[in-house]
């Protein structure tokens, strides 16, 4: 999951590095796996791997986008950006250190119960509350990228059915009369 | 597996709002643009109704519902209270403002109200679960709402920014809840509290470190120094009638938020975190009046102004006592309804094709609209603190708070700052009364707005003059 994550930001070509994504993301799936968290990690797989990480291929192949520019600077930038990172790292190690949160692993839990079920059962008794605030998010989400993008634009072509409907004979035909002409 | 239907009545105001704002969204849908006010008289229906909710629901006993997930107690029925007038005032202030300019479509409404129903949920969330869900709600309408005059790079640019650093700190306070998520198992805030005053050795720095990741989303949200970078350009940069909502309803929100967080769930870390808001309330007031004094626009004046205000309502939480709380209560509400003023003003005074956001534009208000100024003065000389304006006194309870907990240096600190900080204040009134006008253009309000306004302003003395009944609010809030 590391080298695949490191392989994310390291390789050159935009779709080599959505397909290490991918790899990231099924190996963390495959993690929760062995932490006995069925569900999480077939979320994962479905929900990013198969949506997000396809919509984001699509919008990779179709954009043309120009990585010699993005990464002008970046040779210049990459020591200061591995010294912070490493000082925050080892920042953090020596504040809080790995023993502190060495809490024993939780025990194997009955074969026979299935945490999907689990879920399930609190989801919409329990949790209802914060369930409902979640559709409101979404539908919020929503609401603001429709009103944000969508512009009606001039001078595009509308078909109108009704008027089409309505409309009659003489709009369309005209009988012209014609003298017939001498031979 | 059995399972009792929880107890809906406590969060019949919630109820209402939601219900009412995908009203106004559908029947937004059906209307021409020439009814819009409709839309507008529907949303103030709908906080009209909130209010009466809220006020039949409201009582002295402290209700849990939801599996005790949600908290119904008089501090959030009061700061209810006030997040929905104050949201009323701002549709009512920004209607005019968003006809001139071409953007009134029924989303800012229905935009508007789903993030007031966040505020609500952020103030009556007994679960770091639903306090994060309200906080994003809120944030989400908020960014929404920057963003909404689509014509303007400016509101664009504030909108990324305020969308980016505002994802940040999400992910901040959610890194922090999870980490005492983990130390706890639960995210109850009640329960947090109890697991927290029996810390087993060893593990108490793993607590803190939690705390400090919440505390920073908590900042940011704020916009305490040093996590302050976002307000001046999101305040400037947005549509005044937004900047107007973002500086007013959330502020109430926030520390709902803080006081729900800090106080209950980490109370028993106070003398951790007292330390933390100090360097924060310090850096606050001192950047926030010192970088406002340089400002030429209003609105990022404001914004810095804005900063130091929250580093007096930090002073009040950090005391830690009864009374320090209620004063920072007490402290939000005013500011609340000070910066409600201010911006309104400027929202007044714009019109169709002008932005009234320069110093320059309030020189010589006094000729063109004697009364207007007259509020205006109010507001600001309350900003200010000084006395018989209601800020003074907001000022002087958390001073003594502080004075109460032997911080003497922090309020002379904090005293001495707010005295250079009268200077930017006293500026605008000396533009208002001492200069000439350059145009002579008259301002043309409607009868609902100047009476707000006025309300408003007339608040500021009244509250000045007998702040005892908020103040005993406030106090009563806190048992």
């Amino acid at each position: 999951m590391v080298l695949a994550a490191v392989g994310v930001i390291t390789v050159r070509n935009p779709v080599h590095a959505a397909l290490f994504l991918v790899l990231t993301f099924f190996t963390a799936a495959a993690l929760w796996l062995l932490m006995e968290a069925e569900f999480l990690g077939i979320v994962l797989v479905l929900v990013y791997v198969g949506a997000v990480m396809v919509l984001f291929l699509f919008v990779v192949m179709m954009l043309d986008i120009n990585v010699a520019k993005m990464r002008e600077g970046f040779m210049r930038l990459l020591p200061l950006g591995i010294l912070v990172a490493v000082v925050m790292v080892v920042e953090m190690l020596i504040v809080v250190g790995a023993k502190t949160f060495r809490i024993d692993p939780p025990a194997p839990s009955p074969l026979e119960v299935s945490n999907t079920k689990a879920l399930g059962n609190v989801l919409y008794t329990d949790y209802v509350y914060a369930f409902e605030i979640a559709a409101a998010i979404l539908l919020v989400a929503m609401i603001a990228a429709i009103s944000l993008t969508h512009r009606r634009r001039a001078g595009t072509k509308h078909q109108r059915p009704s008027d089409q409907i309505r409309v009659k004979r003489n709009d369309r035909v005209r009988l012209v009369k014609m003298k017939s002409e001498k031979k | 597996m059995s399972f009792a239907i929880p107890n809906f009545l406590p969060a019949a105001p919630e109820i209402v709002v939601l219900t009412m704002a995908c009203v106004v969204l559908m029947v937004d849908l059906f209307i021409k643009k020439e009814q819009r006010f409709f839309t507008y008289l529907l949303s103030q229906a709908t906080i009209l109704l909130a209010l009466l909710a809220t006020l039949w629901v409201a009582s002295d006993a402290t209700e849990l519902t939801f599996n005790n997930g949600y908290i119904r107690d008089s501090m959030g029925d009061w700061l209810k209270i006030f997040i929905l007038i104050i949201t009323a005032t701002v549709f009512l202030y920004s209607r005019q403002y968003l006809k001139d300019r071409n953007i009134d479509k029924g989303e800012y409404y229905v935009l508007g109200l789903f993030a007031m129903l966040g505020m609500m949920i952020m103030v009556s969330a007994w679960n770091f679960l639903n306090l994060y869900l309200g906080l994003e709600l809120m944030s989400l309408s908020l960014y929404a709402m920057v963003a909404f005059d689509r014509n303007s790079a400016k509101a664009s640019e504030a909108a990324m920014k305020y969308f980016v650093l505002g994802a940040i700190a999400s992910g901040m306070l959610l890194y922090g809840m999870s980490i005492l998520y983990g130390l706890t198992g639960t995210l109850n805030i009640a329960d947090v509290q109890q697991q927290l005053t029996t810390v087993p050795e060893g593990l108490d720095i793993a607590v803190v470190f939690g705390l400090v990741f919440m505390l920073v989303g908590i900042a940011f949200k704020l916009g305490a120094v040093p996590f302050h970078m976002w307000l001046p350009d999101v305040y400037h940069g947005a549509p005044t009638s937004v900047t107007l909502f973002i500086g007013s309803a959330p502020k109430i929100a926030a520390f709902a938020m803080v006081m729900r967080l800090l106080v209950s769930g980490l109370g028993p870390l106070h003398e951790h975190w007292q330390t933390m808001l100090i360097i924060l309330a310090v850096l606050s007031i001192g950047i926030g009046n010192i970088v406002a004094i340089a400002q030429t626009n209003i609105k990022r004046m404001l914004a810095y102004s804005t900063i130091s205000h929250v580093g007096f309502i930090l002073l009040g939480i950090l005391a830690g006592t009864k009374v320090g709380f209620a004063s920072a209560m007490f402290y939000t509400i005013i500011y609340a309804f000070m910066s409600l003023g201010a911006f309104g003003l400027i929202v007044i005074l714009s019109h169709k094709g002008f932005e009234a956001e320069n110093l320059e534009d309030f020189k010589g208000l006094n000729d063109r609209s004697p009364w207007l100024a007259a509020m205006m003065l109010l507001i600001l000389f309350s900003m200010a603190g000084v006395p018989p304006t209601v800020g003074f006194y907001a000022k002087l309870v958390v001073l003594q708070a502080i004075v109460n907990i032997d911080l003497v240096w922090l309020a002379v600190y904090a005293v001495l700052l707010s005295v250079i900080g009268a200077f930017y204040y006293l500026r605008v009134i000396k533009l208002m009364y001492f200069d000439k006008p350059d145009t002579q253009q008259y301002i043309k309000t409607s009868i609902d707005v100047s009476a707000v306004i006025s309300v408003n302003g007339l608040l500021m003395l009244a509250l000045g003059l007998f702040p005892g009944a908020l103040m005993a609010i406030c106090l009563a809030a806190m048992n």
